[in-house]
C-alpha cells in the first residue's frame, strides 16, 4: 500500500519534471517555430495574389512581388511604409504587426495600427489585406486581395489553427476561397457591405446582394460566421484609408 | 494480463517477437480490438498524414510504455491513470512542438489531431494492459507492435483514399502520369470523404477474416 503522502509527493515530482522536460523543448523550439509563422503568414498573403508559394522559395517571390507594406493607423493616414526592403517611415515594419494586439486596442479605444500589402503582378497593383478572426476553437487568418479599384476582391486565401477537419478547417481549403474572386465589397451606391458568408449560398440573397455573398461550409456555421465577421472587422479598419485615396 | 519473463531470455525470443507481431494482424488493435477507429478515420484522406499519425503513434506508445514499465513498481495504484495521462500528455505535447518546429505544413493538416493522440484508446489500453505489468524491453516491443499494427492500417486505408480519391500520391499526381483521365476515368470524390474509410476498414477486416477463418466470431 502507499501512503497518502507518498501520493502527494509523487504526483508533485512527476509533474515538477514534466513541467521541466516541456518549457525547456518549447524554448529550444520556439526560434523555429516563429520561422515557420512566418513563412506560412508569406505563403498566405501569396496565395491571396494567387502565386504558390514553397516554404523554401515564399521569401524570395514575396520580395520579387510585394515591393511596399503600409502601417495605416485609426484615422486612414500611413504612419509606416516599407520599401523595398526598407523601413522608409514609421517604427515598426507593417508586416511585423501583430493584428491581436492592435485588434484589442480597437476594442479598447486605444490608437491602432493596420497593415496593407502592395503587390505589382504583371502590371497590376493588387492590395493585400491580412486579417485575423476567432472561428469555433481558436483563431482564423486569412488574406484578402483586392484589384487597384479597392472594390473587387482577386483573391482570397483563409488558414485557422484547430478548426475541426473536414468541417470548419474546409476554410482553408481552395473550393471555399475561391468563391471569393469577383466579389465585390462595396454597391453601386459606394456603400459599405463587406462580404457575407451565407448558409445556402448567394443565391439565396436578393439578386442586387449576390455580388456580396459565397456559400457558407456546412457544418461549419460557426467557423463561417467567424469568417464573415472577420472579414466585416478588419475591412472597416481600412475604410478611411480608401475614401482618402480614391 | 502476461507473466514476467525470465531475465536470462534472448533479445528476440520467439516469445518476444510474438510481441511484435501479433498485434500487426492476429490481434491487430484496428481490425482485432477495433480501438483507435476515430482516428483511423479522420486523418486518412491523404497519405502524408496518415504516416505522420503512424510514426506520431509509434513514438508516443514505443516510449511511454517503456517509461510506464519502469516506473510501474512506483506507480501508486489509486493514481495511475492520472500517471498513465500524464505521461501520454507528455509525449504527445512533445510530437506536437517537433511538427511544429520540423513539418510545419504537416502539423497544420493534422491540426486538433495530433492532440488527439492523447484520447486514443489503444495507448492508454497497453499502458493499462502491458506496461503496469511487465518490464520495459517487452512493454517497448508490444508498444511499438501496437503502433505499427495500428500504423500500417492507417497507411492502407490512405493510401487508397488518396489514390482513388485524389488520384495522387504524397501529392504526386499518379494517374495523371499515367495518363488515365484521358481514358475518361474520374477521382471517385466520395473516397476523401470519412464514411469510404470505414468502408475500407471494413474491406481490410473482411480479407483478414477470410484469410485466417478462425478469427471469425461465433455469432
Amino acid at each position: 500500500m502507499f501512503s497518502n503522502r507518498y501520493i502527494f509527493i509523487y504526483s508533485t515530482v512527476m509533474v515538477i519534471i514534466v513541467a521541466a522536460v516541456l518549457s525547456s523543448t518549447a524554448i529550444l523550439l520556439q526560434p523555429r517555430q516563429e520561422k515557420n509563422k512566418t513563412i506560412a503568414n508569406i505563403q498566405g498573403i501569396l496565395a491571396a495574389v494567387n502565386i504558390e508559394a514553397t516554404s523554401d522559395n515564399a521569401e524570395e517571390l514575396y520580395q520579387q512581388f510585394v515591393k511596399t507594406e503600409l502601417g495605416i493607423d485609426q484615422y486612414g493616414q500611413v504612419t509606416s511604409v516599407y520599401r523595398n526592403g526598407m523601413l522608409e517611415e514609421g517604427e515598426v515594419r507593417p508586416f511585423d504587426i501583430d493584428l491581436k494586439k492592435e485588434h484589442y486596442n480597437k476594442r479598447m479605444g486605444n490608437p491602432f495600427l493596420s497593415p496593407l500589402f502592395i503587390a505589382e503582378i504583371e502590371g497590376d497593383t493588387l492590395y493585400i489585406i491580412p486579417m485575423r478572426g476567432v472561428g469555433l476553437w481558436g483563431p482564423l487568418y486569412g488574406n484578402v486581395a483586392f484589384g487597384p479599384d479597392f472594390n473587387k476582391i482577386v483573391g482570397a486565401d483563409f488558414s485557422h489553427d484547430k478548426e475541426t477537419p473536414g468541417l470548419g478547417a474546409e476554410i482553408s481549403d481552395n473550393t471555399f476561397s475561391d468563391q471569393f474572386i469577383g466579389k465585390m465589397i462595396f454597391d453601386d451606391a459606394g456603400k459599405f457591405n463587406s462580404v457575407m458568408v451565407v448558409k445556402g449560398g448567394p443565391s439565396t440573397l436578393p439578386p442586387a446582394m449576390e455580388i456580396h455573398g459565397v456559400d457558407a461550409i456546412s457544418g461549419g456555421t460557426i467557423t463561417s460566421n467567424g469568417v464573415n465577421d472577420m472579414i466585416e472587422n478588419c475591412l472597416e479598419n481600412y475604410m478611411l484609408y480608401i475614401q482618402n485615396n480614391n | 494480463m502476461s507473466a514476467e519473463i525470465k531475465e536470462t531470455e534472448p533479445l528476440f525470443s520467439p516469445k518476444n517477437r510474438k510481441l511484435l507481431s501479433i498485434p500487426l494482424n492476429r490481434d491487430n488493435p484496428i481490425t482485432m480490438q477495433v480501438l483507435g477507429v476515430c482516428s483511423a478515420l479522420a486523418v486518412t484522406a491523404k497519405l502524408e498524414p496518415s504516416v505522420v499519425m503512424a510514426l506520431s503513434v509509434v513514438f508516443v506508445l514505443g516510449v511511454g510504455n517503456v517509461v510506464i514499465s519502469l516506473l510501474r513498481k512506483t506507480i501508486p495504484p489509486r493514481i495511475r491513470i492520472i500517471v498513465q495521462l500524464t505521461v501520454i500528455a507528455t509525449l504527445v505535447i512533445l510530437v506536437d512542438q517537433f511538427l511544429l518546429a520540423f513539418a510545419y505544413d504537416v502539423s497544420r493538416q493534422l491540426s486538433v489531431f495530433v492532440g488527439l493522440i492523447i484520447t486514443n484508446c489503444i495507448i492508454m489500453g497497453r499502458f493499462e494492459a502491458f506496461g503496469m505489468a511487465n518490464k520495459p524491453w517487452p512493454s517497448f516491443l508490444d508498444g511499438i507492435g501496437n503502433a505499427l499494427g495500428y500504423g500500417w492500417i492507417l497507411i492502407a486505408v490512405g493510401f487508397f483514399r488518396e489514390l482513388l480519391g485524389s488520384g495522387t500520391l504524397w501529392g504526386y499526381p499518379v494517374l495523371e502520369k499515367i495518363g488515365l483521365y484521358s481514358t475518361g476515368y474520374e477521382n471517385n470524390g466520395m473516397m476523401i470523404l470519412p464514411p469510404m474509410a470505414l468502408i475500407v476498414v471494413g474491406i481490410i477486416i473482411w480479407v483478414q477474416r477470410s484469410r485466417e477463418r478462425d478469427l471469425i466470431e461465433e455469432n
